[in-house]
């Protein structure tokens, strides 16, 4: 199961983070998400970007200025969670109409109503980009 | 004043330019928020609670906005109702009393005609319900998975897959409804159907004999994602739905795992996925990985798992190192499954040990080293050298140890194993454990006949480079021992350069390792004590003289141990007529396995090559390695305590509990138990006057040793812990063909034994006089019709476990042709049940005949007890 969302940037600021069942006060959170940010900006574009941290194993993928990690542990793919990324950042690029970092700093909540959409308490609900959208669009007629 | 948007608090931050900074914008809003929150600001709170999830995200505390996000959830408004939700995932959790406090409001969100409400309770009991909460609204979970909203039924899935988790015993409400989920049309909710029902499957075998029967349908709804056309949908780069396929996967695996039939069902669904999957994109690799994990864990047919394999082999040549990882990962866990077909792409594991990045080198490198078997171990190692060479430092150590192990194991000859080891410790000697090196060093000892290559090629190594420790106490050692075959053999390669090494060359060169800066106190230990044994071994007088004046200089040493060896020595140059006898050889220790056969090294009796002390080498057969490192250091300085008869040392102490294990393997012959420790009556400790007379002049018969090895040997008295056990009693017992004192003559009639192809053996046994549980046996060997000369006799004897035996030597190993030969055998009996014997009996006939025999005897009188 999935275990957190992380988006860090390339100075090592998080610009989102949601975490599953993971019991970590938050100055160790914080802790942690550096580590990771160390971690990730360190590897190389040519090398492997799944790699093993404590006792998670992480994938992360680059975009622009932002990495996008999950942390997982053991039963999951890695290649599928890879795709898991990819699909999740289509969503958002559809959804902000090209999406840049800025707009996921402004939007945070938005950004988490997708995430709800897609992964409920660490397992994958929906990754098709129409039904993950269509109720958001929704709620978002609703709520104005 | 606190910001009014979020929007705004964020540039705020943006603009901080230190952290300093930041924090000082964030305290003060923080504040603001915290009076807003009192004055109960309706409009606000929502701005606020924003702002305060936030600054959550960065670390700062936000607990005291709790309640206000409770508060939103009460309200009617659909965006307040969804932060608040969020709120709440993001504050709380399942360990916080607060969250009680919304159970109620769940509860009448989950039966809102919005669905979107419904969605929103859905999502946050499922995110972090506790125990308690699971309990109560389970039921309304139920109902909702019954739902005709394909939007609801797909969230109620996965909160109950929580509620499972927290409250196992509700698992059984659920089953029903998850087999009917199975059928349903719509990729979302078959995605957390199967979800649930692995979890289920996860936690309750039971669930799975259910499921199973399920199969079918999971290998229908597979096959129509695999082979159905185009559909935009669900399409992710040509792969439709690649999510679910890699769920439906995932459960197959779990169901067919130990049951042959549901394998077999998917046999051919598998096939088809991992030959129609197209493997450019990361997409279809993903699957291809989740089919080859499949694969591998149920009872799938070998032409499967070679295709499996091969799918395997394929990623290893991918360029994506992703891809290769997982390649790797996964070739490590089923290389102990199947070998051989993983050998096939050896040469590709061996070039991902070059690669750029450190994980995919830590797993080939672990690869490697379950592949090395007897076949390639030479190419492996060779391989494995060379990365040693540029390995980082955290690697060496275990590398070390496994190239090691694995040349053990697999060395074709000695000389390319020692060569192999070798290398190893110039590559790497400061990472090499001391059990590594006792092997080593045990290995060189055993191999007699490469002893001058071997010497010769520490020699040269050393003088290359003093500064790896383990190599120079290897080094050390092995010169000290071999200085004299050294010195004769005159020459050595250096660079492809054959030299002349001296005496004084020598010398030299453990003066500078003394000098120089990586001696520590161990190195230091061994190189004296090489030192003294070369003064036996050379012969120029004034490299003797040297020698003595280095030993002298150590004699005031602030470390005791070097204080202590260096007057020792330096003693021992006052007994110049013994100081050969004392610094021979060490007796070649044994290695693990061989300990039924006699080595050659017996052959030779006393003096030389071969060893005095090599009955006690036989003897102290061990396996505990930690012995032999301490027996390398300690064997000289140890040996030369006990002739002086400085009463016990220490460290036999450590080699005696092993003595039981040569008697251990050969007792296994007999399939008998192994005769343990002699009764506190049979052992004799005080040695006899002149120890050292025995030593050298007596020479013993090879065949003794196989005795002594068979007989339990003197072990310490299980009543007399303060006695600790001489090795050189054992010595002194045979040494003196003087039987035991108490041992009356024999009285009783000979009862017959053995006797085939004209030999004859016959026991008699009488009681020991001063001790009636022992039964003292005369054996004798009767050459009646052999014909020829019956030679190197060796009689093993054993008894059950509940006896002791202990055999003395024969009067002698030939028998001529109508000549008898005895020998005297004891054996305890605390329990006085009826004594029984197994017998073999291996002799040569001068004729050419090697007769090797086992027999049973228990044939003493009833009554005799």
């Amino acid at each position: 199961m999935l275990r957190f969302f992380l988006f860090i940037n390339k100075q090592g600021q998080t610009r989102f983070s949601r975490y599953y069942n993971v019991q970590l006060q938050p100055e160790e959170r914080v802790l942690m998400e550096a580590d990771i940010s160390r971690k990730c900006l360190k590897r190389g574009d040519s090398q492997c970007s799944i790699f093993e941290f404590r006792e998670y194993k992480l994938a992360f993928r680059r975009y622009a200025s932002l990495f996008f990690v999950i942390g997982f542990d053991e039963e999951e793919n890695h290649l599928a969670i890879l795709e898991l990324v990819h699909a999740y950042v289509e969503i958002l690029n559809a959804y902000f109409d090209n999406v840049c970092e800025l707009d996921i700093m402004f939007n945070i909540e938005k950004v988490h109503v997708i995430l709800e959409e897609m992964v409920l308490n660490g397992r994958i609900v929906e990754t098709n980009k129409n039904n993950v959208l269509a109720p958001v669009l929704e709620m978002d007629k609703t709520s104005k | 004043m606190p910001y009014y948007r979020l929007k705004d608090l964020i540039k705020a931050i943006r603009a901080c330019k230190t952290a300093a900074d930041e924090r000082a914008v964030i305290q003060k809003e923080s504040a603001a928020i915290r009076t807003s929150f009192k004055e109960e600001n309706n409009d606000a709170r929502h701005s606020n609670v924003a702002k305060l999830l936030y600054i959550h995200m960065l670390g700062y505390p936000a607990h005291f906005g709790q309640i206000e996000c409770l508060k939103l959830v009460a309200s009617n408004r659909f965006a307040d109702k969804r932060l608040g939700y969020l709120g709440i995932m993001l504050l709380l959790d399942e360990n916080q009393e607060v969250l009680t406090l919304v159970t109620n409001s769940l509860k009448n969100d989950m039966n809102h005609s919005n669905m979107y409400i419904v969605g929103l309770a859905l999502c946050t009991l499922g995110n972090i319900s506790s125990p308690e909460m699971a309990r109560d609204l389970c039921a309304e979970v139920e109902k909702l998975l019954g739902s005709s909203n394909v939007y609801i039924r797909k969230k109620a899935a996965l909160c109950a897959m929580r509620i499972i988790r927290k409250v196992p015993e509700l698992q059984e409400n659920f089953l029903s409804k998850a087999k009917s989920l199975l059928s349903d049309r719509n990729h979302g909710v078959l995605l957390t159907a199967t979800t649930l029902i692995t979890e289920m499957c996860h936690r309750n075998p039971d669930t799975l004999v259910t499921f199973r029967k399920a199969v079918p349908l999971l290998v229908r709804h597979l096959k129509s994602l695999v082979s159905a056309g185009f559909s935009p949908e669900h399409d992710v780069t040509g792969v439709t739905d690649p999510f679910l396929q890699v769920k439906i996967l995932r459960l197959m695996r779990i169901l067919g795992k130990g049951d042959a039939e549901a394998s077999e069902a998917m046999n051919d669904i598998l096939a088809q996925v991992a030959t129609n999957t197209e493997s450019s994109k990361n997409v279809g690799n993903s699957i291809l990985y989740e089919t080859v994990l499949t694969i591998m864990e149920i009872q799938s047919e070998s032409g499967l798992r070679v295709l499996a394999i091969n799918i395997l082999g394929k990623f290893l040549t991918n360029r994506d190192n992703n891809i290769r990882y997982v390649a790797l990962t996964t070739l490590n866990k089923t290389v102990s499954i199947d070998t051989n077909a993983v050998q096939r792409h050896r040469n590709i594991i061996l070039d991902c040990l070059r690669d750029g990045d450190i994980s995919i080198r830590r797993r080939a490198l672990e690869l490697s080293f379950a592949l090395i078997n007897e076949t390639n171990v030479r190419v492996l190692t060779r391989e494995l050298l060379a990365f040693l060479e540029v390995a980082d430092n955290e690697f060496k150590q275990g590398m070390t140890t496994k190239i090691c192990l694995a040349a053990d194991r697999f060395a074709p000859n000695k000389r390319w194993h020692i060569d192999t080891v070798l290398r190893v410790l110039k590559l790497a000697g400061n990472y090499v454990r001391e059990e590594i090196l006792s092997n080593f060093i045990r290995l060189i000892a055993q191999t007699k006949d490469l002893n001058a290559y071997t010497v010769q090629k520490l020699y040269a190594a050393l003088k290359a480079d003093i500064s790896q420790e383990s190599l120079t106490l290897a080094s050390v050692w092995v010169i000290g021992e071999y200085g004299d075959i050294l010195i004769k053999g005159g020459s050595f390669e250096e660079e492809e350069l054959v030299k002349e090494v001296t005496e004084p060359d020598v010398v030299d060169l453990f003066e500078s390792i003394l000098a120089g800066p990586y001696a520590n106190q161990v190195t230091r230990e061994y190189v004296l004590t090489a030192l003294m044994k070369l003064t036996s071994r050379f012969t120029s007088t004034p490299v003797i003289q040297r020698i003595q004046a280095i030993l002298e200089r150590y004699n005031t040493s602030i470390e005791v141990e070097i204080q202590q060896r260096a007057i020792e020595y330096t003693n021992l140059f006052k007994f110049d007529n013994i100081r050969p006898a004392v610094l021979e050889r060490i007796p070649i220790p044994e290695s693990k396995e061989e300990t039924s056969r006699p080595t050659d090294d017996f052959s030779s009796g006393g003096g030389g090559g071969g060893s005095l002390l090599d009955l006690d080498g036989d003897s102290i057969a061990t396996d505990v390695k930690k012995v032999n490192a301490s027996e390398n250091s300690q064997n000289t300085v140890d040996i030369l305590a006990t002739i002086f008869g400085s009463g016990p040392s220490d460290t036999t102490d450590n080699l005696t509990p092993s003595r039981s294990n040569p008697k251990d393997d050969i007792m296994s012959l007999f399939n008998t138990g192994p005769t343990t420790t002699t009764s506190p009556n049979l052992i004799e400790n005080t040695p006899s006057a002149n120890p050292l007379d025995d030593l050298i002049t007596t020479s013993l018969p090879s065949t003794n040793e196989n005795l002594l090895g068979l007989s339990s040997i003197k072990q310490i008295a299980p009543s007399q812990n303060t006695q600790t056990v001489n090795p050189l009693d054992s010595l002194m017992d045979l040494g003196s063909t003087k039987l035991s004192t108490a041992i009356s003559p024999p009285t009783e009639t000979n009862a017959p034994a053995y006797n085939k192809n004209g030999f004859k053996i016959g026991l008699s046994p009488f009681k020991d006089q001063n001790n009636p549980n022992i039964l003292n046996i005369n054996v004798t060997f009767h050459n009646v019709g052999v014909g020829s000369d019956v030679q190197n006799l060796l009689f093993q004897a054993a008894v059950p476990k509940t006896q002791r035996l202990q055999m003395q030597p024969p009067s002698s190993t030939t028998i001529a042709p109508g000549a008898i030969v005895t020998q005297t055998i004891r054996v305890a009996n605390p329990q006085r049940v009826n004594v029984r014997l197994k017998l073999r009996i291996v002799y040569d006939t001068s004729a050419g005949g090697k007769v090797d025999d086992i027999a049973e005897f228990s044939g003493f009188p009833q009554d005799f007890w």
